[in-house]
């Protein structure tokens, strides 16, 4: 037994009936939270505390990991274990943790600058990786901490002061690019929904593989209503597509509804009897080609042949199973050690060829 | 295999192998430096070879060299000059002529100056490299090693190819004749090596024979060598490469420490050896990641340290570089890490397989903020084993990274090592924190080293947060306070500070305690900065030596042993840099001697500055 057993099992022992049923409350950290007032990240913070006590997880098993921005300064708020490290490379860093130490629950804390921009390389490893990682993305498409530059999100022709006459950037879309990864679960959600944010959060800690979760968040101070053409009442209905598992992909109060037609989704109206929600495209986010369809719901509207507008889904876009990086890893570990023993310090300080001197 | 020709001893040989990328010379020097070791030589090997896999052949460019100095005295360097150089083509023979001794033998495979080979090593039409004339200071054999080869394999079934690859067999049979080495553990070798390809095998131990028996039967030489063992000082022995010890040192440490060992890495070179040796352990409850960049190598390694782990990253200069940020993470979150440098020629991509120690200073003082980090370099390949033990102790109980400033020289260089039995070596004692129901957990809250706790996820009640913005003192909560800063720069510096009372004396490797002039030297020159000393005390001078592995903080006695010489000369790969510390340190006129040529010094050039300095 090496010595991070012998602490856990001695740690382990010590609070033997020890069935404290935890609330959200035990997942306040007693620092001072220092967003702006009306930052959609305090949604968030809120939500990941109400959905904590239903995980069935020690607080102590589990870390927070965050690079830099203001969504990294996620884990001082969370009554658990947290990192928060350098800028782009919380990926990195959490997945080092989680080789090393599968037991752990962790949970990395990043926004569109940090794991699109100086994070990608790091972003997309671990996706294909694959390790059991809950990935939050806060996307508000502007760089917040240091005070309202364009960020790889940020829609074309932006005027920021990093880009006065207008940001000549083509922006990532998050949930393409992830798919493009291999990603092995991708999801959207929203600020502005707590109920749909905590199922999504939910079925993000279930899935087993990096669960990766673009939130839309927004940014009242420098990117205000970045989101609210999906958020707010007047125009959701026609722009934000919430996706089910089994059900049809309809909107706009049920008066519109998306169809397949050959590779080309079309916006149908149900109103005039010509289609009804059946015959609509049932969501099924084990189907991959569909999938990277749905993830391709963009504002671009050069994909569509006829100029169509898409409207953008929320929910589980995706999810597979594929094996985990750190198990893999380990199981070579426990085979070497199954097949040879624990390795002998002797025998290999010897090597093969050695004389003695007398 | 008995012989009847007449045998002259020698206590010292220096022989220099040299052939294109692909003829194998890596691997002959290395046989034939596993059969001296079992014989009992002391020796030093150098290789030397070309950044590109394989180069365009017969060039000057692909030329891959292999050199040995064994004897049966003690050998502290691979030699400045070779006594005996084996070239197989006319490319080897023009880049390495300048090694040979005058008087020098040269064994030359005739069929590699052909005039295709001439062409290739851009050698002036009309000009025969191997003319008696211009080659009338050295002993030339000529010997159509290909066309034997050939010869000896052509009923073998195998391709021409695979035919001419066995030609370095025969060079090697050849050189174990005239030095009579023992063939039992090499024809083992061989065995284990291409006990899956039968018809190779056989192949390689004919050619093998049929080199010793060219020697034997033909005549064509006169002599053959004996080089007894050496004297050396009792124990077991093994023969070592610095990565491989440094590789050795990292289990042990993790043996005696009862952790598992994570290495986080990408592969660059001097430095991926160490890479694929700890993959090779994995029963040691060892894992490697093989990142995606040399930034998640070392980001993955803090991760895995904050877990738990004896956690280390490998690399060479242009990767330290990009890592740069994350040591100055775990300096500032106090987590244990071992940051290994295997330095080569810089800047930029620079000389990627040749020696230099230019990366002091970027140890040193290479990160924003005032970042200090312990600094340790090993003397020798072996010593690596030693320097890699005590990195790690001195980062998992002082919770710290420390960097390792190895060199390609040491790395890929080898020389006998008095390995240690297990239980030689200390405990490495260390205790993850635990909760106390009656106080509140203060995650920088510090012991008498200045350590802070280790407080590992799974610990109950041990819940807290820690990053790269300024700690509170004690609490580790984020503060902007700027009397805390100052005082937390302190703590962080007076932490690596006192480290000093953990790491041995320096002591005076060879001389007197006092007296005219003193070497300082550092990292991988020790064997050639100590021969040099060796053999002017022994021609009457006033010189004293005295090598530092603890570059930082350096050892408590060094200010006072400097004083003690009326000059100090510090010897380095670089333009100039320990000694810039030492003088701002300790305020002495320290004198440099500088070589930036991705060479080891030889000891001749520092004899003749030592002596220029006794002379002044």
């Amino acid at each position: 037994m090496n010595k991070i057993q012998e602490h856990l099992l001695h740690v382990a022992q010590q609070s033997v009936g020890d069935e404290t049923v935890l609330t959200s409350k035990d997942f306040v950290s007693d620092q001072e939270i220092r967003w702006c007032p009306g930052c959609g990240d305090y949604s968030i913070l809120k939500q990941v505390q109400t959905v904590m006590p239903q995980l069935g997880i020690k607080r102590e098993n589990m870390v927070f990991v965050s690079g830099i921005g203001c969504s990294s300064r996620f884990p001082y708020y969370m009554e658990t274990f947290g990192m928060h490290t350098i800028h782009g490379r919380a990926a990195a860093i959490a997945s080092g943790l989680k080789m090393s130490r599968p037991d752990l629950d962790i949970w990395m804390i990043s926004g569109d600058g940090d794991s699109l921009s100086i994070g990608g390389n790091h972003f997309i490893h671990l996706l294909r990786r694959n390790l059991n990682i809950n990935l939050l993305l806060f996307n508000n498409q502007i760089y917040g901490l240091t005070k309202g530059q364009y960020s790889p999100t940020s829609e074309q022709g932006k005027i920021t002061k990093s880009t006065p006459m207008g940001s000549p950037d083509f922006p990532f879309n998050p949930a393409a690019l992830a798919m493009g990864a291999d990603g092995t679960f991708i999801a959207r959600t929203l600020d502005r929904d707590p109920k749909h944010m905590q199922e999504v959060l939910l079925r993000a800690h279930k899935h087993k593989g990096t669960s990766f979760v673009e939130i839309y968040q927004n940014c009242n101070v420098f990117n205000d209503g970045a989101f609210f053409t999906f958020t707010e009442k007047e125009t959701k209905g026609n722009t934000a597509l919430f996706v089910e598992n089994g059900k049809p992909l309809v909107f706009s109060n049920g008066e519109k509804g998306i169809r397949l037609e050959g590779h080309q989704p079309k916006i149908v109206d149900l109103t005039t009897g010509e289609f009804s929600a059946s015959d609509c495209w049932i969501h099924d986010d084990k189907d991959f080609f569909k999938a990277s369809l749905l993830a391709r719901f963009f504002d671009d509207v050069t994909h569509t042949t006829d100029g169509t507008l898409l409207p953008r889904p929320f929910g589980v876009i995706y999810e597979t199973d594929r094996a985990c990086y750190e198990d893999t890893l380990q199981q070579q570990v426990d085979s070497q050690m199954e097949a040879k023993g624990f390795g002998d310090l002797d025998k290999i300080l010897k090597g093969n060829d050695h004389w003695e001197v007398k | 295999m008995e012989t009847s020709t007449n045998q002259i001893s020698l206590d010292e040989v220096t022989i220099r192998f040299a052939g294109d990328s692909g003829d194998g010379m890596q691997l002959t020097g290395t046989q034939f430096t596993n059969a001296t070791a079992l014989h009992g030589n002391d020796l030093s090997t150098f290789p030397d070879f070309p950044a590109e896999i394989r180069a365009p052949i017969g060039t000057v460019a692909g030329v891959s060299g292999f050199q040995i100095h064994f004897g049966s005295k003690a050998i502290y360097n691979p030699g400045d000059h070779c006594d005996v150089l084996v070239v197989m083509n006319a490319a080897a023979l023009k880049a390495n002529l300048a090694y040979l001794k005058k008087g020098g033998v040269i064994i030359a495979n005739i069929s590699g100056f052909d005039p295709k080979n001439l062409r290739l090593a851009k050698i002036a039409e009309g000009v025969n490299p191997l003319d008696p004339e211009t080659l009338s200071e050295y002993k030339v054999y000529e010997i159509d090693i290909s066309r034997i080869n050939k010869e000896c394999l052509k009923d073998s079934g195998l391709s021409t190819k695979e035919i001419d690859r066995s030609k370095n067999m025969f060079v090697l049979g050849l050189l174990f004749w005239m030095y009579n080495r023992p063939t039992e553990g090499t024809i083992r070798q061989i065995e284990l090596k291409f006990a899956k390809k039968p018809e190779i095998l056989k192949a390689n131990l004919s050619v093998f024979r049929a080199g010793w028996n060219y020697g034997e039967t033909t005549e064509v030489f006169e002599n053959q060598y004996v080089v007894e063992p050496a004297s050396m000082k009792p124990g077991n022995y093994r023969n070592i490469m610095g990565n491989n010890a440094l590789t050795l040192g990292v289990i042990a440490a993790s043996v005696k420490s009862k952790l598992p060992i994570f290495l986080g890495t990408y592969p660059i070179t001097p430095a991926s050896d160490i890479l694929h040796e700890l993959s090779k352990y994995k029963n040691f409850n060892i894992k490697t990641f093989q990142a995606e960049d040399e930034i998640a190598g070392i980001a993955a390694a803090i991760g895995a340290s904050y877990g738990g782990s004896l956690a280390l990253t490998t690399s060479s200069g242009p990767g330290i570089a990009l890592k740069t940020e994350a040591i100055g993470l775990a300096i500032m979150m106090e987590l244990p890490l071992v940051v290994i440098n295997i330095q080569r020629g810089g800047p930029s991509t620079g000389l990627p397989t040749k020696t230099e120690q230019a990366d002091l200073m970027q140890a040193y003082y290479g990160r924003n903020g005032e970042a200090p980090i312990p600094i340790f370099a090993p003397a020798t390949s072996s010593d690596c084993f030693n320097i890699a033990f005590e990195a790690c102790r001195i980062a998992l109980q002082h919770m710290t990274p420390v960097f390792i400033l190895s060199d390609a020289y040491l790395a890929n260089g080898s020389e006998p090592w008095r390995y240690p039995e297990s239980s030689d070596l200390p405990d490495i004692k260390i205790e993850f924190a635990k909760a106390n129901p009656d106080e509140a957990f203060m995650p920088y809250l510090r012991n008498e080293k200045l350590a802070r706790p280790w407080a590992i996820p799974g610990t109950k009640g041990l819940e807290h947060r820690i990053g790269g913005i300024e700690k509170e003192d004690i609490t580790g909560n984020i503060s902007y306070d700027p009397i805390n800063h100052e005082k937390m720069v302190k703590l962080r510096a007076e932490k690596v500070e006192r480290i000093s009372d953990y790491i041995p004396l320096q002591q005076i490797d060879t001389g007197k305690e006092t007296g005219k002039v003193l070497v300082l030297g550092w990292g991988g020159t020790y064997g050639i900065l100590k021969t040099a000393v060796l053999d002017l005390i022994k021609e009457g001078h006033d010189v004293s030596f005295s090598h530092l592995r603890f570059l930082n903080p350096f050892p408590k006695n060094l200010g006072a042993i400097l004083s003690n010489y009326d000059k100090v000369i510090i010897p380095e790969l670089n333009s100039g840099q320990l000694v810039k510390i030492i003088r701002d340190k300790y305020f002495i006129p320290a004198i440099p001697y500088n070589k930036v040529q991705g060479l080891p010094f030889t000891s001749i050039e520092i004899k003749n500055v030592i002596l220029q300095h006794l002379n002044d």
